[in-house]
């Protein structure tokens, strides 16, 4: 292949996290109220920069915008497309339900193996649900490719990916050759949001949906029964008793550190 | 679990172990026997002090500089250090790794290896090996266990082991294992480090205390700073505050930034929207200072007031300076 680039993206429905979220009576979160993930905004923008850069689908490149969940995660991919990406593919089966890390990144594996042969997969730095920053590294491992994390920005130049990364007191350059996974901070980018021109054409976009089998995998894989950790119970934290409000009169900042003495802080 | 063998992954080892990499250590005796796989040669004196703290072996890489590639081969490694365990007689049934950005990644990949469930944000553990996570940026706490034979639990700063045992020193060696060759053939290799200036305060995912700052403070940092230096804290920020661009991202707190888990988070001019809200939630005290009533942060501080940064905290470390004398 020349200088065209085959991207897929993840993406997730999640629920807004403008509002108070809740994890309902089956240790699953309450899907109601959400949204495209804020974070994968920016993996798709980074997908959509470097085809553009390349003459975007008619230079023959693709971005290809990746789900797995329920019904309603289509809604991710309706909303990647009217920003921009090519196609869309949504990993549906009712066992998937319930999936941890492990099972997760399996399936989203096996159906990224599906697509035949892909340059670059890239992700957020996180689902804003699940927040383990898991899936990317598990997907690598489980493909085979090198991962490049965190990435405040990259580029793609002939075979080579090279992205920024900020460490604990430390800027790094990191390299590797194509194939690769990158996952890319909120810093990466500014996304664009959907015009009317994106929003027409994504109507005429195409959404495949592919089933278990269809990526090669069987029931006892994926969901409660192929994950590898159980949640035993959830709950919400505490909240948090009401404690003491001054209105200064002056002396606030002294009656802060009376309250740090009291509470042998300092 | 009974006197289970426990890998305590240190990373980052310098000329001694630091608070975090110590508490690793209690966590893992909490768990059985623990065995260290330091990512990096290890001197004297850590050695000394591994010993000290109960390990029955140091294992250390061979053959390849881990520090130049990005997590892939530091899984691939430690995989082989768990066989390297087992064939010594020592089946690792937990490792125990800090919930790092690399750290997470590392048993992310380290889970896929060795077909082990992981558990990250861990906030608690118990002695057989139930965890205690914080989920949905703080606002839930999950008791969660790993179904597989092995589990790899990521475990964050300050976290509570109820009264953990003092530890029998361990009479650990170091020994040596291969970084396999072929596990540094497809891996992202870091081309280039350039060290930003150091603020000298303590990392912000470790600290005891975080003062953090918001748009309140209109740029001016310079009281958080001083307060946070007074009571030997990190500085952390809202989002707000660093995509204004008055501090680096690497200190914003919240939902898309860091969880920190610190004995006192001081949130000064921080209004504490749901986002803002959950770096915060995890910590034991809250104090929030912010010139708005009816800032949401004040329903979830211990101690709030209602005032202009800019004056309160000043005199606070004023305050604190003149009782330390």
């Amino acid at each position: 292949m020349g200088d065209t680039l085959k991207i897929v993206v993840l993406v997730k429905h999640v629920p807004d996290a403008q509002f108070d979220r809740h994890i309902g009576p089956e240790r699953t979160l309450d899907r109601s109220e959400s949204i495209l993930s804020e974070l994968d905004e920016y993996a798709l923008e980074a997908a959509l920069q470097l085809t553009d850069a390349r003459g975007g689908d008619k230079g023959g490149n693709e971005v290809i915008a990746l789900t797995m969940g329920g019904p309603d995660a289509a809604n991710a991919l309706k909303k990647a497309l009217q920003i921009g990406a090519s196609s869309g593919v949504h990993l549906s089966d009712e066992a998937l339900a319930g999936s941890d890390a492990w099972a997760t990144s399996l399936a989203l594996a096996a159906a990224i193996r599906s697509l035949g042969e892909v340059d670059l997969v890239i992700t957020g730095m996180a689902s804003t649900d699940g927040e383990t920053s898991l899936v990317p590294a598990q997907l690598a491992e489980h493909l085979g490719l090198p991962q490049l994390t965190f990435a405040s920005s990259l580029e793609v130049s002939g075979r080579t990916v090279a992205i920024q990364r900020d460490g604990e007191g430390v800027t790094e350059t990191v390299e590797a050759e194509l194939p690769a996974l990158v996952s890319v901070t909120d810093q990466a980018n500014e996304p664009r949001y959907p015009n009317f021109k994106g929003i027409l054409a994504a109507k005429k976009k195409k959404i495949a949906t592919l089933s278990l089998a269809e990526v090669g995998l069987d029931a006892g894989q994926v969901g409660a029964a192929g994950s590898l950790t159980a949640v035993e119970s959830a709950k919400p934290r505490p909240p948090r008793a009401a404690g003491t409000i001054i209105t200064d009169e002056g002396d606030a900042g002294v009656k802060l550190v009376d309250f740090l003495a009291a509470q042998k802080l300092i | 679990m009974t006197e289970a063998n426990v890998l305590v992954v240190l990373d980052g080892v310098g000329e001694s172990l630091k608070k975090s990499q110590l508490e690793l250590l209690s966590a893992g005796r909490l768990l059985g026997t623990v065995s260290v796989a330091a990512t990096a040669p290890v001197g004297e004196a850590v050695l000394a002090q591994l010993r000290e703290n109960g390990a029955a072996a140091a294992y250390v890489p061979d053959g390849a500089d881990l520090s130049e590639y990005l997590v892939g081969p530091t899984a691939a490694w430690l995989a082989e250090v768990v066989s390297a365990s087992e064939a010594q007689g020592r089946p690792v049934r937990a490792v125990l790794l800090d919930n790092s950005p690399t750290g997470r990644e590392t048993a992310a990949r380290l889970g896929v290896r060795l077909g082990a469930g992981v558990i990250t944000d861990v906030v608690g553990l118990e002695p057989d090996g139930t965890a205690h996570k914080s989920v949905l940026a703080g606002s839930y706490e999950d008791r969660a266990r790993a179904t597989s034979p092995v589990s790899i639990l990521t475990l964050k700063a300050n976290l509570d082991l109820g009264s953990p045992a003092a530890p029998a020193p361990g009479s650990a060696a170091v020994t040596p294992v291969a970084v396999p060759a072929d596990a540094l053939t497809r891996s992202a290799r870091v081309t280039g480090r350039a060290a930003k200036v150091s603020s000298g305060r303590p990392d912000l995912t470790e600290a005891r205390v975080v003062v953090a700052g918001g748009r309140g403070t209109d740029g001016d940092f310079g009281p958080v700073e001083e307060l946070a230096d007074a009571l030997g804290g990190a500085v952390g920020a809202s989002r707000a505050a660093a995509d204004a661009g008055w501090v680096s991202h690497d200190l914003q707190v919240g939902q898309t930034g860091k969880t920190v888990s610190p004995q006192l988070y001081i949130s000064a001019g921080i209004s504490g929207a749901v986002q803002q809200k959950a770096g915060m939630q995890t910590a034991k005290v809250i104090v929030a200072v912010n010139s708005d009533p009816e800032s949401p942060v004040f329903e979830i501080a211990d101690f709030g007031v209602v005032g202009d940064l800019f004056e309160v905290l000043p005199q606070a470390t004023a305050e604190i300076k003149r009782r330390r004398g």
